[in-house]
């Protein structure tokens, strides 16, 4: 039992030490030149389409409800006329970026960890490795960079269209017009809520793509260790963006709201 | 005349050949190698001259693949000598590995060809990511020029999900050729093929030895691959080679081994 306790926590231990590693590898990579241009605007095109309806539908849903759900509460309390604040304050701050995150983590990382996991079953990436090129910058740096842009530019469309699924939702009641409901949302937000919530979702971008390419790359062989990558791709990199979520909105009230 | 032309031919190569002929490309001494549960390699001694063509044979799970793993540094050996080009391996830095890399083909035993890229895109690779030519025309000549030499010309839009076992394999050749290696490693080559397409292969890796003037080491199961291709051919057991000879040699071996390899065949 406790033999099993200790090589469990070694083995954790040692998944740290080779995160590093590879973080330290990848960071290299970046400065060697050589940046694959073409293969990075392929994965950030097929990133943004892949998630693309997933995250639209998503948000849309997420606005709809948080207003049906928002409204007896700030009604009883007089203040319905705050609803479109309410809304964007919460979507944008902090139900966007991790709803798209999530989502993004299950479509994403689980895909780049399939991918990057089959290619090392198929002896793809030792082939790389060993005809001199560098599997690396190719497959790695590229797609990390990818889903570190795509996730926030995909997190800043989710939160345009969960307000207008909030706005949907309050015209049934309300019958407020489109214009006044976006400049109410926009009047209320500022650059405290703006900036934090764009440079989050860059680093939730980050840790899918790493995790994703991390848990590809040091697959085993054998055919059962690409589903064991993709689905503990999606696992950990569901986790970092907690986690990160955590630490980001320390650091947010830190810096903004005091 | 066509046999007497061929005779000619290799009595016009001795001299150039007898000059570099001795010099030894690989050198291993003494590798051993094991992992977490076993020893795989025990004591492995060979020299790879130039221009030759060695043939390693053995059982399953003997650890021929990981001999030659260790010649590319993709596995580090536990103890042991193991030099290429006169350079220690295991001593070689990130960029000095890369070097050295690009002088050694590998051609892994399930092609590994890059599945998401055509035949094309495949073969352009090595040239752009790791000769780093630039000039599509020059690119364009030497993918059609070596994929034309596997007979091949006529896939190369194709993606390797559209292509057979025995092309896939002729195309991962072709992809490990066309940075023109020094050193050759063919980790069994011919394996899951039929007969005929074997003998192509066999055939074709003999040419490019004598086209390019590579040195090899063949891994291979395959009596008749080992017969066509093998200047000398050793016979690994149990993390050792127990016999060495020409092919004609050790047809003649006593050894119970290295009899129930050419028994086989016959
Ligand atoms: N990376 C590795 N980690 C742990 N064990 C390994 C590794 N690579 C190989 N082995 C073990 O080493 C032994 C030799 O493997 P190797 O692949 O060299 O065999 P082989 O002689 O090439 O056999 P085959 O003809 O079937 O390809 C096997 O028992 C294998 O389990
Ligand atoms: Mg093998």
């Amino acid at each position: 039992m406790a033999e099993q306790a200790i090589t469990g926590w070694r083995k954790w231990a040692e998944g740290i030490g080779e995160q590093c590693i590879f973080f330290s590898r990848f960071f290299r990579n970046i400065f060697t030149g050589g940046f694959e241009w073409s293969e990075f605007v392929r994965q950030c095109y097929e990133i943004g389409y892949r998630s693309m309806m997933l995250v639209g539908i998503t948000s849309f849903i997420m606005g709809l409800v948080l207003i049906v759900q928002l409204r007896p509460s700030l009604v009883e309390l007089g203040a319905a006329s705050m609803l479109p604040k309410t809304l964007a304050v919460s979507l944008i701050r902090e139900i966007g970026p991790v709803i798209t995150a999530i989502i993004c983590a299950g479509k994403i990382a689980s895909s780049i960890g399939a991918e990057l996991g089959s290619m090392k079953v198929t002896e793809q990436i030792d082939a790389m490795e060993v005809s001199g090129a560098n599997p690396l910058q190719y497959l790695v740096v590229t797609r990390v960079f990818a889903t570190s842009i795509m996730v926030p530019l995909l997190a800043i469309i989710g939160d345009v269209i969960g307000l207008f699924g909030g706005f949907l939702a309050l015209n049934i009641t309300d019958n407020i017009s489109l214009s006044l409901y976006f400049t109410k949302c926009i009047s209320s937000l500022d650059f405290s809520d703006l900036l934090p919530a764009v440079v989050k979702t860059v680093f939730f971008g980050f840790a899918i793509g790493f995790v994703g390419c991390y848990k590809g790359y040091h697959s085993n062989k054998g055919t059962e260790s690409v589903g064991i990558a993709a689905n503990s791709a999606v696992v950990t990199a569901s986790l970092w963006i907690f986690v990160i979520d955590a630490i980001a909105v320390q650091i947010t009230s830190l810096l903004f709201y005091h | 005349m066509k046999a007497a032309d061929q005779h000619n031919e290799t009595k016009k190569q001795i001299p150039a050949k007898a000059k570099k002929q001795d010099e030894v490309v690989i050198h291993a001494k003494g590798l051993k190698k094991g992992f977490v549960d076993k020893e795989v390699l025990r004591d492995i001694t060979f020299d790879l001259k130039r221009g030759e063509n060695m043939v390693i044979l053995g059982k399953s799970g003997q650890g021929k693949s990981v001999t030659i793993q260790c010649i590319v540094g993709m596995l580090k050996p536990n103890a042991g000598e193991l030099t290429v080009f006169g350079e220690k391996v295991a001593e070689l830095n990130d960029e000095e590995l890369k070097q050295l890399r690009i002088k050694i083909g590998f051609l892994f035993q399930s092609g590994a060809l890059y599945d998401s890229m055509t035949v094309r895109e495949n073969l352009e690779f090595p040239l752009t990511r790791v000769l780093k030519l630039n000039d599509q025309q020059e690119i364009d000549k030497r993918v059609e020029e070596v994929l034309d030499g596997v007979g091949l010309l006529d896939a190369i839009d194709k993606l390797p999900s559209d292509l057979s076992g025995g092309m896939r394999k002729r195309v991962g050749l072709a992809r490990t050729m066309i940075v023109k290696p020094e050193i050759m490693l063919y980790d069994e080559p011919t394996t899951g093929l039929d007969p005929i397409t074997s003998r192509e292969i066999s055939e074709l890796i003999l040419h490019l030895q004598e086209k390019y003037k590579t040195s090899s080491v063949i891994i291979t199961h395959d009596m008749e691959c080992a017969r066509i291709t093998a200047d000398r051919v050793l016979v690994m057991d149990n993390g050792e080679f127990i016999a060495e000879g020409s092919f004609k040699e050790l047809q003649k071996s006593d050894n119970k081994i290295v009899r129930s390899f050419f028994n086989q065949e016959i």
